[in-house]
């Protein structure tokens, strides 16, 4: 049953590339203007390059969060899902990974990439690397709590954008963090450590709020 | 098996209706009349556990539905007003996961027979975006012929079919019935569906 879920929105996802695409290039270009407006300043671009890559993951994932909910509320799929004699929790925990492996695994991998336009070193770009890997799902999950309780809501978007951000801060701050901790010298892995904990965390807890948040929205 | 007592459903200030009550036993049809905005898609809403009600309870087997929770999923099959198909997916894929969410996997044989008894064959493989609003609603209604529940609550079930289509699922509805299985259904449309009892449930 949650392998199912996860099938059909990557068979969905498959069938319209558009929405995935749209989230890759919107990273890729808010990651690309930052060193054209600030300028070939190489020490300023690589200390500013976790907080850009890192704000421009956020934005990103932010942009299809709307949808993880909303296309199947509109067409009945969902109350037929609510109705299946599986737990709601492993239902909404199979979107939520569906909706990581197609808007933040894309991200994961064309990141190291990205680095080099700030002149990150190796190791680095491992890390930026690795700290997004362990963060996106986190973003995902709670961006699910979100999109489920503006489900419905005229003007849904924005307002998931209010709920969703403050709690995407603790994640920006390790996953940043990170990344500039090994710039600096330091180990990065007191700071990866803590975000796998808020892996842990959330992925015990947000499918549990967003399975009550669409009992509330589809009633 | 199926019991409903003093039921009342407001929207906003509104009472809609209240006081409902009746019984469903094996091989027994409810059919829900009653004009527009009379609260019947509240009702089946509220049968299949969506909406709660403002007032009384439903239960099944004599356990209150709101404590059985999943265990009642498996004993109900609900088709609403809305067809619960993804435009981008073909009719087989959107037959097979549908029966997959519902705990009834199917394989893609048994998946094209159905189809074929609800005379979709030849666009079971277009995506469902392309196929007219009532071969829409045979691909949503397919899901009858595989469903191995108890009790179906179908929400106008028979709305942009065409006169053969109708008589298909009538067909289906009598024999679901008279293998002991359970229909509550709203129509607007007069068809006279044989079974052990029908009752009829007006709301205004």
């Amino acid at each position: 049953m949650f392998l199912w879920v996860i099938q059909r929105d990557l068979l969905l996802a498959m069938r319209q590339r558009s929405d995935v695409l749209t989230t890759l290039f919107f990273f890729i270009i808010v990651v690309s203007l930052f060193p054209l407006g600030v300028g070939p300043e190489i020490n300023m671009l690589r200390s500013m390059a976790p907080g850009v890559v890192w704000v421009a993951a956020l934005l990103a994932s932010m942009l299809s969060l709307e949808r993880m909910f909303s296309s199947d509320y509109l067409d009945g799929t969902l109350e037929q899902m609510m109705l299946s004699p599986q737990p709601l929790i492993l239902l909404v925990l199979g979107k939520a990974l569906a909706h990581w492996m197609v808007t933040g695994v894309p991200l994961v991998l064309i990141s190291p990439i990205l680095g080099f336009q700030f002149d990150l070193q190796t190791d680095a770009l491992l890390v930026l690397a690795v700290s997004l890997l362990l963060g996106t799902p986190v973003l995902s999950l709670i961006g699910a709590i979100g999109a489920a309780l503006t489900l419905g809501l005229r003007g849904g978007g924005v307002l998931v954008s209010l709920l969703v951000l403050p709690l995407y801060i603790p994640v920006l701050i390790f996953g940043a963090g990170a990344v500039e901790a090994v710039s600096a010298g330091l180990g990065a892995s007191a700071h990866l450590s803590l975000l796998g904990a808020f892996l842990l965390l959330s992925l015990v807890l947000a499918p549990w709020a967003t399975a009550a948040a669409l009992r509330i929205s589809i009633e | 098996m199926l019991k409903v007592s003093n039921l009342e459903c407001v929207r906003g200030e509104r009472s809609l209706f209240k006081d409902v009550n009746f019984s469903l036993e094996a091989g027994e049809l409810l059919q829900v009349n009653g004009p527009n905005g009379s609260g019947k898609t509240s009702l089946l809403r509220m049968l299949c556990g969506l909406a709660r009600p403002a007032h009384g309870e439903i239960r099944w087997l004599g356990d209150n539905i709101r404590s059985l929770d999943e265990d009642y999923y498996n004993s109900i099959t609900y088709l609403g007003h809305l067809n619960g198909v993804k435009d981008n997916l073909n009719a087989i894929e959107n037959l097979r996961i549908s029966s997959a969410l519902a705990g009834n996997g199917i394989d893609e044989s048994t998946a094209y027979a159905s189809l074929q008894k609800m005379g979709l064959i030849g666009r079971e493989i277009l995506p469902v975006k392309v196929l007219s609003q009532g071969q829409r609603r045979r691909v949503t209604l397919a899901r009858l012929l595989v469903s191995d529940t108890v009790l179906w609550i179908l929400d106008e079930p028979l709305v942009a079919l065409d006169t053969s289509a109708v008589l298909l699922v009538k067909g289906i509805l009598e024999q679901h019935l008279e293998k002991g299985g359970m229909v509550v259904m709203t129509t607007h449309q007069d068809i006279n569906i044989a079974a052990i009892e029908t009752k009829r449930l007006q709301l205004n």
